[in-house]
Parts: structure tokens; C-alpha cells; sequence
């Protein structure tokens, strides 16, 4: 066992502090070249990370950097510098930490370069910054270990892959680094493990004790949720009885609006005047922090959140989670539960309401799944070659580079172990001619090889490539800002597309304010308050996640019992209902319903395969539908089935669903389809063949630059083997697609499909009619629209 | 032709879908903005490697509307050529624009992108005065029948905004011609104060379609 110095012995005796057993775990094996801790939120996880760090420091000896802490959020990072910084000061450690984020100022980070401290807290975007300097390698000369928090995060995202590909190189600068990673508890260790080291080195996994089961239910409200929808309304005031009979409560929504509307519920329903705060990712920097204040004074009752507090900061006195909407994701619910009692070896208390009645259900598949400590996650594929396009751009910032060099360096980094040479060399190419099948740019390459490495054609690109590193790419957004004042105040962002819909007077719900669109200004959104309106919900750019695989089985496992005495009685009352009406779907099998209703013909289709997947079903189908004349009209999707609606009724689902067909049917959909134009924005950014911020350009708007739309189109007609559409269409199958999930889907039941023609709409059915989210089918739809509105707009201005 | 149809100063114009004006008592066909060499000027100056194929995609389209009008007279309205270096457009692309020249009288009015003549055959000219219209790049206040570009007008209506024509009594702002064009908002000012009462914006797209520029939406 490794001892620790004496200063530290006295430091934990004069607290009351015991050595956590993985924390004497991680010093005991300090020396290894990679490992990873697993343990709960609250388990001293971060100290056990550095306190090797601050042993081999102690002596004062070292010289420059020894400890890199990369976490994903740059509030992450200054919260550890102050929790370092106690025991430092307390047992008067020789010792500099400091933190280094996008919001350092200027003549700090000069400093820092010149003269870097001992340990170094950054994210992986400021990371990547660094190493694209030419004297990286002083900057990093000495470091000794990298500790990279909430790897579970980073590791299900291109920041973790990119924050990797980094690590690589600081491995080659640096060959006796040692990996730390610090996850919370995850379904597959191992995976993070090789995620993390350098390959092929191992890396060992610590468990930190788990700690005692959550205390998990779901609340029992007088009103049964409603048939369809989301934001959990109806269950406010047993909320607000919760959250009064507890200390502290975070209330987790799955979006950014649904939080909104709940908030503004909340807070029209909350007659005792109860402290509630809201927080969540669109919220301004401000914002957000008066409410992390607050909550670490201990001055609110309640938070109003959503994924935006899933890491990190450690908020104390939690003693209660609420998730609002079904978790469709164990191990996230997992994650969130454990914010509360934020103290090793407490039991967390958490509450789920399902948001309507199908979300009883997988509320309680949940709550099973939870209790059986059965993790779910999809497994991510290799390390997309968009992030890998733009650590060539940053190599190259650096020094000149040896192409097999660095082809070696990039394959040590575990994402990246399976790269074959060919892709390799075609994001080189990339990088350097753009890779086009028509050779334009032989003259003003922007890599050039010389003498047998390859640099910059024009040193002055280094500028522009270092403004555009990262792989966060938002959807354009828009600051919101109050007018009135000087500059107003910030409030948040919303979406360029919803503020392009908003006209003077319309009304909007954000940070639980509802505020009167002005008018746009210098690209702000410029609103004045304006309670009392009813308001519209302005759209936010956060994720919509799917059910997970394995949450997906437990439900139609559920299906499959006899009886549900889990369940509330309206929900299994709904159930067997259904049962006797028509079926419930089954595991191996597929249902599908058809029925008239409202005068149309409808068909209901339980795949089952996650909202994304079950969307571009409808899609697809619909496309066969049009084609064999079945005068389809519409569809809308969920996380469980697709409801078509059309003219004619379907004879026999069965030739809709020839995978063959609906494979070949994706092909030519995907082509102008604005998920695959979305998805290449992104990778277009990622990869550098597009840029967000350019030097000494302020971007003035839309006006300077043009679509990326315009780029892929261009791109398919003239070049459709490049690249960058390659990249797309892969990553748009995995995500927004989905399309592996039909295909398992329908692999799954071969032939065992079951196809009901029913007289009437079904209970299972029925909540679909209530969706939001219908998609029409006719392609000349918005024609018709926009002919629509220029008629009546030219009638209504005389102007016809 | 499939265009939406008015009059400017008595002479009878056509904004056509594709964002070119044709004028069919003269049989001249006018195009703003097509911006050719954009994507290797980017090159040029050390910036991204955009796709090299809109000078093939831009000179495609024109050649279409050449084909369908029958145009005698082509006029670009300036900001031909995205700087006079990419004038110098490689040897199939300047083929392929000596073609489309061949037979017909074409004029390069000039722009701020490209103030000067550049070496291709056609006529320079700083602006044209034709009957009773008067073409040049940048729209004047209070000037009458004037045709112009420059600003790249774009609108939005029931989704994604679109490049569109702007058709006042006085003038008429032709949409961008060019494939890798952004465009301005033409609610907003300065286009939105350029354009008179009564001002109609005509969409571009499968069907041109005409709506008021001013006013709700």
C-alpha cells in the first residue's frame, strides 16, 4: 500500500476523514499507464483522481506542468480549482492550479503558455487550442498525468473522440503520460476503458462501492396522466407537495421547452411562493448562474432542469429527484437519480411522473430495469472521420508533419485503433485538396507537402482553423436580449428559425418569463416583458432523445404478462382492453392495425425502434404507399409506433415492409432530405470545409455567407462519391435516421408480422390521434402553401 | 414562359423562376450576381476548399434559360465574376462561356466584386440605358426603370427563405444569380427602405410565386 505524505494524514485526521478504499486504490496504482474509476456521483471521485497528483507534488521538485483535469463543462473546471484549491492552501502545498477555459481572459492565457502551472483544468476544446500551437511541445514539456472527468459523457460524443485524438498527441510529446478517466456508473466499463487508453495498452477498471439502491417510485397522482403529450401538467400540485415536504428537489425534463412550460405552470400553480428556480442549456451564462448561486446557498426550494445539470457541480443538499417524462434512457435516469443525496453512502430518493399514459408503462419498465441494475447505451461506432479531418487541420497548425507519423499517433488513440490507412489518407486528402473527383485546386492546396511533410500552403490559414475548433455545432442561435436598457439584458438563446417566425407582438416563454417579440437587432432577439398572454414556446436546440433498445424490450416483455398489478388500474385497465380488442404488441412479432376513423383510413404500425427510426418508417412506407397508388396523406411517429392516414385502405402491410425495398426507398428519400442537410452542416463544420467564425469578420448575418444546403446539393449532383457525403450518410443511418434500428426491427420478426383490419380505432392507437409532430406527405405541399398565402396576402393588400 | 409578368416604365418584363429577368420585346435576358470563381478565390486567399462546381452549376443554369428564351441579348448586372482574378475561369469553363456568347450580343455591367473589364469577349460598361430602362449594379434612390442586383434579396414564406426578385413602380432587384450566393432579408432595411409602397417580392422556386413586400405575414 502506498502511503501517503504525512501533511496529508494529518490534513484527513483533522477533518474526520477516513481514505475511501478506491481512493487508496487509485494511489496504490498511480504508476499504471491508463486507468479508470467507476464509482457513484458523491463518491469522492474527483479527489481520489488527483490526490496522486498532489502526493508527487508535494515536494515542491517538479518544474511546469504535471496534471492536466479535462471535464466537459468550463463551470466543472473553476468548481474544482475552488475544491483543490482547500486542501493546497490548508496543508500549504507548493502547488499552482489553475483553470483555463474559453472564458480566461486573454492576458491570463498568454501567461499560462509562457509559464503554465503545475495542474491545468480545461476542457477538451481548449486542449485541442493548445496543442495547435507551435510551442506545444514546452507548454507540455513534464506532464505527468491526465485525469479526464465524466468520460461517460464525453465518451458518447465527437468531444470525446476528439479530446482523445488529443491525448494521443500529447502522448507522443509526453511517452510516460499516464490516463486517468473518472465515469459514473455505466453499462460497459471496458468500453470506456479502451475508449480511454492508449492502444493497445491496457487499462484497469476500479469500482468505487456502489453505495445503497436508490429509494425509486413513481408518484401516485389523484389524476391519471392524459392519453398523449408531454411536460407532465396534470401532476403539479402532487409535485408541489413534494417538493414542499422535502429540502431540496431537482425537477429533470427531458427538453429545453417542455422545462419552460412546466416552470411557467409551476409558478402559477406555487401559492406558497415557494423558491423555484429554472435552469437549462438556452438559458444566458447569467442566468444560469444566479440560479447555481442560489442553489448552493441553499436558497431554493426547487430547480426546474434539464440535461444541463446532469454533470458535475456538486449541489449539497439535494435530497429529492423528480424526472419528469419516461427517462428513455436507465442509465441517464440512473445518472440523474444519483444528484440526489449527494453524499456517499445515502440513498438516493427519486420520483418518476410519466407525462401520459404509454409513459406509465415504460415508467415502470424503468423502475424495473433500475432495480435489476441493468444498464442500457447503444454501442458508438468508430471514431467519425469529420473530427479526424479536423485533428489534421490542427496537426498541421502545429508543425509540419510526417503523414505516416501521424497515422501512427491518430491509430493509438482508442476511437481511432480500427482506422484503416485508406481512410486515413482520404481525410488527408481532404484536409489538403478538398478530395474532389475534379482536381481544382491543385494551385491553392491548403496542405502542401515539402520535403516530405506536410504543412500549411499559406501560414496566415492557422488563424482561421484555430477559431474553428471543436465539434459543438449548434444550430444557429439567437441571444435574446430585453430591450429597454443599454444593451438589455441577456436572457438566452433561441433558435433562427423560430425567431424567423415571430412578427412585433408575438409572445414567447423563456427562463419562465413570458416576453413580447420586438423586434431584431445587430442578430439579437429584442423582447420586453409581457406577463399574463398566453404564450408561444420558443424552440431550443436540445436533443430529443429515443427509447433505448433495452428499455424498448422490457416494455413489450411487460406486454407479454398475464396481468399488471405494477401497474395503476387505468393503465392495466387500458391494457387489457387493448388485449381484447385487438392484441398487445409482442417481442417477436410485429402488429399492425388498420382502421377508418375520421373518414380516413389508417394503418398503426408498433415497431417499436425509437422515435427517430419509427419517423423515417413512416417515411419510407409512405413513399411505397404513394407509389402503389394507396393515396397516403400524412403520418406522425412515436417512440412506439408510426399512424399513417390516407385515402385508401392498405390490403396487406406486408408489401410495405420488404426491407429490400425500403432500403432501396431510403436511398432515394435521403437524398434531398433535410435530416441528411442537417447532418452535413455539422460535419461540414467539424471537418473545416466550412467555417462558423472567420477572422477579422464579424459574421454579419446570413448576408456574407450561404447556405450549406446549397453545398450538399452541389456536392450530390457533381461529386457524390466525396467524402464528406460519405461521413453524412453514415452518421444520419446511426442518428437521426436510424435506419439500423428498422432493420433490426424487421430482421427480428421476419415473417411473423400481424396485420389487423379492426373497425374502429384501438386503445392502444388512440393516444397517436393526440401527437403533436404530423408530418404531411404530398412533396408539393409547401407549393400549394406558399401559393396559398401569396393569394391571399395580394387579395388582402389589393394588390391582386 | 413560366415567369411571373410585369411592367416597368411600359416595357413588359418576366421574373423567371430560376431568378433571371427576361424582357421578351427585346429578347434580352438579364442575370444578377452570378459571382463565377467564388470557391477558388476562397482557395486563393487560403480559406476552406468549398465544392468546385459552381461555376459549372451557375454557367449550367444560364445556359438552360439561354436555351428556353432564345435570348439575343445577355446582360449580367455585375458582380460577374467574385474578383477580377477569377475571371480567369480554365479552359472548359471559358469554352463553354464563349459558346454561350457566340451569336448574341452580351454585356458585363460592372460591379463592386469586379470594377474593371476583364479579358473575355462582350461589352464592358459601367451601365446601359435601353429604351426606357436603365440597367446598372447598385439600385439609385429615386432613379426610374431601373433594373439592378447587388443586394441578393431573399424571403421566407412558409419555410427556408428563397432568393426573390423586388418590383416596385420605379425599379425591379434581381435575386443572385450565382450558386454559392447568400442572401439579404428583404423585409429588412436597407432593401426594405430602397423599395416603395406597394412593392412586390416574386419567389424564385418550381413556381414563381408574387407576395407584398411590406406589411403582415
Amino acid at each position: 500500500m502506498r502511503a501517503l505524505p504525512p501533511a496529508f494524514d494529518d490534513w484527513f485526521s483533522r477533518r474526520g476523514w477516513q481514505v475511501h478504499p478506491h481512493q487508496q486504490a487509485m494511489l496504490d496504482r498511480a504508476g499504471a499507464p491508463a486507468l479508470l474509476l467507476v464509482a457513484p456521483t458523491g463518491g469522492g471521485k474527483t479527489l481520489a483522481g488527483f490526490l496522486p497528483s498532489l502526493a508527487e507534488l508535494a515536494d515542491g521538485a517538479h518544474r511546469g506542468l504535471h496534471t492536466l483535469y479535462i471535464s466537459p463543462l468550463k463551470a466543472l473546471a473553476a468548481d474544482i480549482r475552488r475544491n483543490l484549491t482547500t486542501p493546497v492552501t490548508e496543508m500549504d502545498l507548493p502547488i499552482r492550479i489553475e483553470d483555463r477555459t474559453g472564458d480566461t481572459s486573454h492576458t491570463k492565457r498568454q501567461r499560462q503558455r509562457a509559464d503554465p502551472p503545475h495542474i491545468l483544468l480545461t476542457t477538451p476544446e481548449s486542449l485541442a487550442l493548445l496543442l495547435s500551437y507551435e510551442d506545444a511541445p514546452r507548454i507540455f514539456a513534464g506532464l505527468s498525468r491526465v485525469i479526464v472527468d465524466e468520460i461517460h459523457a464525453l465518451s458518447e460524443s465527437k468531444r470525446g473522440d476528439q479530446l482523445m485524438l488529443c491525448l494521443s498527441r500529447l502522448s507522443r510529446l509526453c511517452p510516460n503520460l499516464r490516463r486517468v478517466g473518472l465515469s459514473a456508473t455505466v453499462e460497459d466499463p471496458a468500453a470506456i476503458a479502451r475508449f480511454l487508453a492508449r492502444h493497445p495498452d491496457p487499462c484497469e477498471v476500479l469500482h468505487a462501492d456502489p453505495g445503497p439502491d436508490p429509494d425509486i417510485a413513481m408518484l401516485q397522482t389523484d389524476e391519471p396522466p392524459p392519453w398523449a403529450g408531454g411536460g407532465g401538467r396534470y401532476a403539479i400540485p402532487a409535485i408541489l407537495e413534494e417538493v414542499r415536504r422535502h429540502r431540496t428537489t431537482l425537477i429533470f425534463h427531458n427538453t429545453r421547452a417542455q422545462a419552460e412550460i412546466f416552470f411557467h405552470h409551476l409558478w402559477l400553480a406555487n401559492e406558497d411562493g415557494l423558491p423555484i428556480g429554472i435552469h437549462h442549456g438556452s438559458l444566458s451564462r447569467e442566468a444560469r448562474e444566479r440560479v447555481e448561486a442560489a442553489m448552493v446557498q441553499g436558497a431554493l426550494r426547487a430547480v426546474v432542469c434539464t440535461g444541463s445539470l446532469d454533470l458535475g457541480i456538486d449541489w449539497g443538499d439535494v435530497d429529492l429527484v423528480i424526472q419528469v417524462g419516461a427517462p428513455k434512457n436507465v442509465k441517464r435516469l440512473v445518472q440523474r437519480i444519483g444528484r440526489a443525496n449527494h453524499r456517499y453512502n445515502a440513498p438516493s430518493k427519486a420520483l418518476l411522473v410519466p407525462a401520459n399514459r404509454f409513459e406509465v408503462v415504460e415508467c415502470q419498465a424503468a423502475l424495473r430495469a433500475v432495480r435489476d441494475h441493468d444498464l442500457d447505451g447503444e454501442p458508438r461506432g468508430p471514431g467519425p472521420r469529420d473530427v479526424l479531418c479536423q485533428h489534421i487541420l490542427i496537426a498541421a497548425c502545429a508543425a509540419p508533419f510526417d503523414a505516416d507519423d501521424l497515422f501512427a499517433e491518430v491509430t493509438s488513440a482508442g476511437p481511432y485503433s480500427g482506422l484503416a490507412r485508406p481512410d486515413f489518407d482520404a481525410c488527408l486528402e481532404f484536409c489538403a485538396t478538398g478530395g474532389y473527383a475534379l482536381r481544382a485546386y491543385d494551385r491553392w492546396q491548403r496542405l502542401m507537402r515539402r520535403g516530405g511533410l506536410w504543412s500549411l500552403r499559406d501560414p496566415r490559414s492557422a488563424r482561421a482553423i484555430r477559431m474553428n475548433i471543436g465539434t459543438i455545432t449548434d444550430a444557429e442561435l439567437l441571444k435574446v436580449r430585453l430591450r429597454n436598457r443599454l444593451g438589455g439584458q441577456p436572457l438566452g438563446e433561441v433558435e433562427e428559425g423560430f425567431a424567423a417566425s415571430l412578427t412585433p407582438g408575438d409572445t414567447f416563454l423563456i427562463g419562465g418569463q413570458i416576453v413580447r417579440y420586438e423586434g431584431l437587432r445587430d442578430l439579437t432577439v429584442e423582447v420586453s416583458r409581457d406577463p399574463g398572454r398566453d404564450p408561444k414556446v420558443a424552440v431550443f436546440s436540445g436533443t430529443k432523445f429515443s427509447t433505448s433498445t433495452r428499455l424498448t424490450e422490457r416494455i413489450l416483455a411487460m406486454f407479454g404478462e398475464a396481468t399488471w398489478p405494477d401497474l395503476p388500474g387505468h393503465t392495466a385497465d387500458w391494457l387489457a382492453l387493448q388485449r381484447q380488442v385487438s392484441r398487445l404488441p409482442g417481442a417477436d412479432r410485429l402488429l399492425i392495425e388498420s382502421f377508418p376513423a375520421d373518414g380516413r383510413e389508417h394503418l398503426c404500425i408498433y415497431g417499436f425502434a425509437g422515435r427517430n427510426a419509427q419517423q423515417t418508417l413512416g417515411l419510407l412506407v409512405t413513399r411505397r404507399m404513394e407509389d402503389l397508388g394507396l393515396h397516403p396523406l400524412g403520418f406522425v411517429a412515436t417512440d412506439y409506433a408510426t399512424l399513417i392516414w390516407g385515402l385508401d385502405p392498405v390490403p396487406d402491410a406486408r408489401t410495405l415492409l420488404d426491407p429490400a425495398a425500403l432500403a432501396e426507398g431510403l436511398d432515394t428519400w435521403l437524398q434531398g432530405n433535410a435530416v441528411m442537410k442537417r447532418t452535413f452542416r455539422n460535419i461540414a463544420q467539424i471537418a473545416g470545409l466550412i467555417e462558423r467564425n472567420h477572422p477579422g469578420q464579424r459574421k454579419s448575418g446570413r448576408q456574407a455567407t450561404f447556405s450549406t444546403d446549397v453545398l450538399y446539393d452541389t456536392l450530390r449532383r457533381h461529386d457524390p462519391g466525396h467524402l464528406l457525403l460519405a461521413v453524412t450518410r453514415e452518421e444520419a443511418m446511426r442518428g437521426l435516421v436510424d435506419f439500423a434500428r428498422i432493420a433490426a426491427m424487421l430482421d427480428r420478426v421476419g415473417d411473423r408480422i400481424d396485420h389487423l383490419h379492426l373497425t374502429r380505432v384501438t386503445p392502444l392507437a388512440a393516444p397517436l390521434f393526440l401527437e403533436h409532430g404530423k408530418v404531411p406527405v404530398e412533396g408539393a405541399a409547401r407549393e400549394r402553401l406558399i401559393a396559398e398565402t401569396a393569394a391571399r396576402l395580394m387579395a388582402e393588400a389589393g394588390l391582386a | 414562359m413560366n415567369g411571373h409578368r410585369f411592367t416597368l416604365s411600359g416595357a413588359t418584363l418576366s421574373a423567371l423562376p430560376s431568378g433571371a429577368l427576361w424582357w421578351g420585346d427585346r429578347a434580352l435576358l438579364a442575370v444578377g450576381d452570378l459571382h463565377l470563381g467564388r470557391s477558388s478565390r476562397i482557395a486563393r486567399l487560403g480559406g476552406t476548399l468549398l465544392p468546385p462546381y459552381e461555376v459549372a452549376e451557375t454557367l449550367g443554369r444560364l445556359d438552360a434559360d439561354i436555351a428556353r428564351t432564345g435570348a439575343r441579348t445577355v446582360l449580367c448586372l455585375g458582380d460577374s465574376f467574385d474578383d477580377l482574378a477569377s475571371a480567369d475561369l480554365g479552359e472548359d469553363h471559358r469554352l463553354w462561356l464563349t459558346r454561350l456568347m457566340a451569336g448574341r450580343r452580351w454585356i458585363w455591367i460592372e460591379g463592386n466584386h469586379d470594377p474593371g473589364p476583364v479579358a473575355l469577349p462582350g461589352e464592358h460598361l459601367r451601365d446601359l440605358a435601353l429604351g426606357p430602362l436603365t440597367f446598372r449594379h447598385i439600385a439609385q434612390p429615386g432613379a426610374r426603370g431601373e433594373v439592378s442586383g447587388h443586394y441578393h434579396p431573399k424571403m421566407r414564406v412558409a419555410g427556408p427563405a428563397r432568393p426573390c426578385f423586388l418590383i416596385d413602380a420605379s425599379r425591379v432587384i434581381l435575386p443572385a444569380y450565382g450558386a454559392y450566393t447568400g442572401g439579404m432579408d428583404a423585409t429588412r432595411p436597407p432593401l426594405s427602405d430602397l423599395m416603395g409602397p406597394g412593392a412586390i417580392a416574386c419567389l424564385t422556386g418550381p413556381t414563381p410565386c408574387a407576395l407584398p413586400l411590406k406589411g403582415p405575414r
